[in-house]
């Protein structure tokens, strides 16, 4: 493990609004295969750091190597083929409102990849196929339920053939009884072997399926480690109550 | 009084010659109208601040004058610069220049009711800005427009009796050389105004029929 290079490495990375910081220097690294979750309270910083490593909120300062290679000039076609290789799962879906399912996870592959519209149709049913939706691709978002757009939303990532996914509290705007649908769908792409950094507030979730848990509050890392130690045995006081916190909560919404 | 006056050969003959010009003023107007309308709208709500306030003025000006003054300075005033439109190219230009002044504004409103998280997701994909408009934004704002540009080519219809202040001789204008010459003026223009209410009928029916076809379920809450 420790001489493989990582899939993706962050350092530093700040990003102030005003004077306000709400990101300060954060760095971190992951390997091929790993997910790992990004925990803390809301406004802590998940989303700024997420959106950052993908440039939809460009940072102040940092550095981001991806396989590698440093990403320095992140504008024009280089920011638009970086992009494609790190896909994005929102708290909201934002499943594009004017296309079927199908057509959300084909138009990628057409407009951005220039794929042919019938290749492009094929591997779209194909990853509709593996988040179980083949029988829904030509109903469009208002049609959906949560789970099931969030489900279309992960197909439309998975097609651009991501090498790492950046998912942004994926569950937080579903009803309890469609978080586990999305679950599954996630904890499948785990097992494919898909690099991800995930930031969720389901902590039972993190603790099963992470590599890693990054403890994050006010817009800084303030802890890092194995579910089991941040859980269950942390370092820092702060983050002992807020896993405690959260635990009990986690333990009562899901009996 | 004669009820088969509008059947005489000659006045029937103005008539349909005046119905035809009309026709050919009021649709490529309104295609400029639209094409005017979105761009101009896309740009200021996507434009930087220079473009904004570009479109802003464009707005103010081809909103804030009125339709025949306008006509007026494109017919009667750019002779003076050297430039010689005839009374048809000169009606065309300002009835598209005032539409799509008009039509940007319920552009702009569209493009600004399209969820900000759809462009984020677009952008997440690799979408370049001009792809996630085109593609994305472009779709669902012309959709959400649609009634308000509908609204706006109707009245199109109608301002486009306008045209024969600059000599263009179009419904309204055969209309009015009828009248003098016959000194009918109420059943002349009762029966140009029953021409135009067909004219504004066949519009809103094609209009429907295109929100129609156009219909996408979620979308209804927003027209």
């Amino acid at each position: 493990m420790a001489d493989t290079v990582p899939i993706l490495r962050i350092e530093h990375m700040t990003k102030r609004y005003g004077d306000k910081e709400v990101l300060s220097d954060a760095s971190l690294s992951i390997n091929k295969g790993e997910l790992k979750v990004l925990i803390g309270p809301s406004g802590g910083g998940k989303s700024t750091l997420l959106q950052c490593i993908n440039f939809l909120i460009k940072p102040d300062r940092g550095r981001i190597w991806l396989d590698g290679t440093e990403i320095i000039r992140a504008k024009g076609k280089a920011l638009y083929e970086y992009r494609q290789k790190v896909g994005m799962i929102f708290q909201d879906f934002n499943l594009f409102d004017h296309l079927t399912a199908l057509h959300n996870v084909q138009i990628g592959l057409v407009r951005v990849r220039g794929m042919h519209g019938k290749a492009a149709k094929e591997r779209a049913i194909q990853e509709l196929d593996r988040v179980g939706l083949r029988n829904h691709m030509h109903q469009y978002p208002a049609e959906l339920s949560g789970g099931q757009k969030q489900r279309v939303s992960i197909a439309r990532a998975l097609a651009m053939d991501p090498e790492i996914m950046l998912l942004d509290e994926p569950t937080s705007a579903l009803d309890p009884e469609l978080i586990s649908e999305v679950l599954d769908a996630i904890r499948a792409l785990r097992s494919s072997g898909m690099t991800m950094i995930m930031s969720t507030h389901q902590i039972g979730f993190a603790g099963e399926v992470a590599d890693e848990l990054i403890f994050l509050e006010k817009g800084s890392i303030v802890e890092t480690g194995p579910p089991a130690k941040i859980l269950y045995d942390a370092e820092y006081p702060r983050t002992r109550e807020f896993c405690s916190k959260i635990t009990e909560l986690y333990a009562n919404s899901s009996s | 009084m004669n009820e088969l006056f509008f059947l005489q050969p000659d006045i029937l003959s103005a008539l349909t010659r005046g119905l035809w010009v009309s026709v050919q003023l009021i649709i490529p107007s309104s295609l400029f109208g639209v094409i005017i309308g979105v761009t101009v709208g896309a740009l200021r709500v996507y434009g930087n601040t220079v473009v904004r306030a570009a479109g802003d003025a464009f707005v103010l000006v081809f909103r804030g004058f009125p339709l025949v003054v306008q006509l007026f300075i494109w017919y009667f005033g750019l002779p003076h610069i050297g430039i010689y439109l005839t009374p048809f190219a000169a009606s065309v230009l300002g009835f598209s220049l005032c539409s799509g002044a008009y039509q940007s504004e319920y552009v702009r409103g569209a493009f600004l009711s399209v969820k900000t998280g759809q462009m984020m997701a677009a952008r997440a994909l690799g979408f370049s800005g001009i792809k996630t408009v085109l593609f994305v934004t472009l779709p669902q704002a012309f959709r959400r427009a649609l009634p308000g540009c509908g609204n706006e080519i109707i009245y199109l219809i109608k301002y486009s009796s306008l045209a024969y202040m600059i000599t263009c001789i179009e419904l309204t204008g055969e209309g009015k050389i009828i009248a003098s010459d016959s000194f009918r003026f109420t059943e002349t223009f009762m029966v140009i105004g029953a021409v135009y209410l067909v004219l504004t009928s066949v519009a809103a029916w094609i209009l429907r029929r295109l929100e129609g076809r156009l219909y996408i379920p979620g979308f209804e809450q927003y027209s």
